[in-house]
């Protein structure tokens, strides 16, 4: 492994429930990772550019709103509009299981609802990251 | 007493020492210690050695009487029972309004009205940050035209509505006087309670907009208004609720809650308002949470705190004034994806302890809350769970059951204590203002957060369903989803309002906002004109952003 993985944790649109963010923040620091969070309140477009100037191999989305359908697939589209496909894109947040085809298919590669374990979270990072 | 305490004092040793020597080697004790939430440790009995330091009257009271340790009134639930509020609020301000009336229909004795993103940080449902989020946690309001629609048949003398709004508070305040005006009701005879605690959005809950300094502004302006024209509205809902949501435990909860709380006091007092005259209406808004007995212990302990901040640094002489009365919700941050049917009966024991603990009003959460807004089915339950306590436990027959308990006499004590130490360390830094600039509260709640997580997985913190009895399950619940229509509706909506309204009116009245928002006058009667002419909500905030500027959070973890 030439470098650490790095991860932009963010938090799209209007939501302001952040305790989630910054738990799995200081879980996959604690695990080795380079963790940058974005903070509160972050437009679709100041996330894939904070990703793209971060240089990161992971964006990790969480939202608790019910928004997640319409900011997940806008961060996808303005990933692809700059031609980046070499960052895993996951979600985190209150999502109901019959959302989730809908967010894999606009380009969200895996979605952790309530209750997964931060360990899980930093196992499937590890193992599928390209990087 | 003396020879009492020398005899159980034997006694006690010699039950321990029979333990130690012949029961636990045989039948060792679960744990090795075991602690509250906050970290205080359980002892396996209490007895009255435990509370021997307790001086009843001034450390209890009677009920109704300071330090209103027992109860902030004197017959409670025996005279009536508490208001059971369910915070509802999604979509239109049409499916809001029938929502409510159902309510109503089962039972339900108050409003509680939960606002979207958008209306909770000033955007209009046209807004492009907006997009995605209007309708979705709660209903949106552009204009006083959708709050009538709101409240459409619902007689607001006959009501008692709470409105979870902060940084925009005195807007919406104002819009509901508006719509009792129209309904021929004056603003005397509403009541109700408005959050207003900018504070806890800094710490916790992040709908702030504008900088603390011309926040406070607003909260005091709320304040000063209320007490001249609203007699019988709670002018703040001092809240602890999301400051435990974000992984508080019990004792930083009502800790950072009464620092906020000694804040806006201090504030009013420094805009030229007596205590007495504002501080009747200052109510609160706390947590129930799982560890049982120290949730209770936590709504006691809170009680004496500020009767004696009240008291002894304010001065107040008003009773109302050193009454902490309160607001409870059952703990959102409990509630488990798995196995949501499961949720009932967390709910159910959270909701009987703030009972236990004395709530002046409720709301209990719904099962399936962890994955999405809660559906008509299950709201009734959450609301039924209320009204079986009420009417069929007994719990309700007398004042403070638990109090004497030598176990909850302590363990109050204990709470109090470690409370203290955290307000006298805010003070310390300057105030809870200062205190949130620096981080602080939030770094504390950050690191309790994380360690009850660590614990979840570590499997010291058994939660059913997520890391013991897990079961294979599929999704069977029905959720309540928000269509995507309403977004566009909504801004449709706006769009002939904004054709129809007298532009003019809007113009002066904004204008004026403007002008008093750079000066000192109280902004409510400011705000009330604009409202009165149609000025949308995100209209007057811009004019206010304008004039205040916007808070940029620090992102710390």
């Amino acid at each position: 492994m030439s470098r650490p993985i790095r991860i932009l944790i963010a938090k799209p649109g209007l939501d302001g429930h952040d305790r989630g963010a910054k738990v799995i923040a200081q879980a996959f620091r604690n695990a080795g990772m380079e963790v940058i969070y974005t903070g509160l309140r972050q437009t679709p477009e100041q996330i894939v550019q904070a990703a793209i100037q971060e240089d990161v191999d992971v964006i990790a989305l969480s939202c608790l709103s019910g928004a997640h359908s319409y900011l997940f697939p806008k961060i996808m589209d303005l990933l692809r509009a700059e031609e980046i496909d070499d960052i895993m894109v996951l979600g985190g947040g209150v999502i109901p299981e019959d959302d989730i085809p809908f967010l894999k298919e606009s380009g969200i590669v895996e979605v952790f609802g309530p209750g997964t374990p931060t360990k899980t979270m930093v196992d499937f990072i590890q193992k599928n990251v390209r990087h | 007493m003396e020879q009492n305490n020398k005899d159980l004092t034997f006694t006690l040793e010699q039950w321990e020492q029979k333990l130690e020597q012949k029961v636990l080697p045989r039948l060792p004790e679960r744990k090795q210690e075991f602690l509250t939430h906050s970290g205080i440790p359980v002892k396996r009995v209490y007895t009255p050695l435990d509370t021997n330091d307790l001086n009843y009257v001034e450390d209890l009271g009677l009920p109704g009487e300071y330090p209103f340790t027992r109860a902030v009134q004197p017959t409670m639930y025996r005279g009536r029972l508490w208001t059971m509020r369910q915070y509802a609020g999604f979509g239109t301000a049409e499916e809001t309004n029938k929502r409510f009336k159902y309510l109503l229909e089962q039972g339900q004795t108050g409003l509680s009205v939960a606002f979207d993103l958008p209306t909770q940080i000033g955007y209009d449902s046209d807004h492009s940050l907006s997009y995605g989020e209007v309708g979705k946690v709660g209903v949106a309001i552009d204009s006083l035209q959708d709050m009538e629609t709101l409240f459409n048949g619902i007689p607001l003398d006959k009501v008692s509505t709470s409105m979870t709004i902060n940084s925009p508070a005195a807007i919406l305040l104002a819009m509901y006087i508006a719509v009792a005006e129209k309904q021929g009701v004056a603003p005397d005879k509403l009541s109700g309670t408005i959050q207003n605690d900018i504070l806890k959005e800094y710490i916790a809950r992040g709908t702030y907009i504008f900088p603390p300094d011309p926040s406070m502004r607003l909260v005091t302006d709320i304040f000063s208004y209320c007490s001249g024209n609203l007699p019988n509205w709670n002018s703040i809902s001092i809240s602890g609720y999301h400051i435990r949501e974000a992984g508080a435990t019990a004792v930083q909860e009502i800790a950072f809650t009464i620092a906020n709380g000694i804040a806006y006091v201090e504030a009013a007092i420094k805009s030229g308002l007596k205590v007495d005259e504002f501080a009747p209406r200052l109510s609160f808004f706390f947590n129930a949470h799982l560890n049982f007995f120290e949730e209770i212990a936590k709504f006691r302990a809170a009680r004496r705190i500020w009767a004696k901040i009240m008291k002894e640094r304010f001065g107040a002489k008003d009773p109302k004034s050193q009454m902490l009365r309160f607001h409870t919700q059952t703990a959102g941050c409990t509630l488990t994806a798995q196995q949501p049917d499961t949720n009932i009966m967390r709910v159910a024991f959270q909701a009987l302890s703030a009972v236990l603990g004395g709530t002046q009003s409720l709301h209990t959460n719904s099962r399936d809350e962890a994955l999405a807004l809660p559906s008509e089915d299950s709201v009734l339950i959450a609301l039924r769970t209320q009204q079986v306590i009420a009417y069929e436990t007994g719990v309700t027959d007398t004042v403070d059951p638990l109090g004497g308990s030598y176990f909850i006499e302590t363990l109050t004590n204990q709470v109090e204590k470690a409370a203290m130490e955290y307000i006298s360390k805010i003070e310390s830094m300057g105030g809870a203002v200062r205190a949130i600039e620096e981080g602080f509260q939030q770094m504390e709640i950050q690191d309790s957060a994380y360690n009850y997580q660590m614990e979840i997985e570590s499997g010291e913190r058994v939660v059913i369903g997520v890391n013991k009895y897990q079961i294979e399950e599929k999704a069977s619940l029905n959720l309540l989803k928000v269509d995507p229509v309403v977004e566009e509706n909504q801004k449709n909506k706006l769009k002939v309002l904004k054709e129809q309204r007298n532009q003019s009116d809007v113009d002066r009245t904004l204008a004026r906002l403007k002008n008093a928002a750079g000066g000192s006058d109280n902004l409510m009667p400011h705000i009330l004109e604009a409202v009165r002419a149609y000025a949308t909500l995100g209209e007057i905030c811009d004019v206010l952003r304008e004039v205040f500027g916007e808070y940029q959070q620090r992102a710390i973890f």
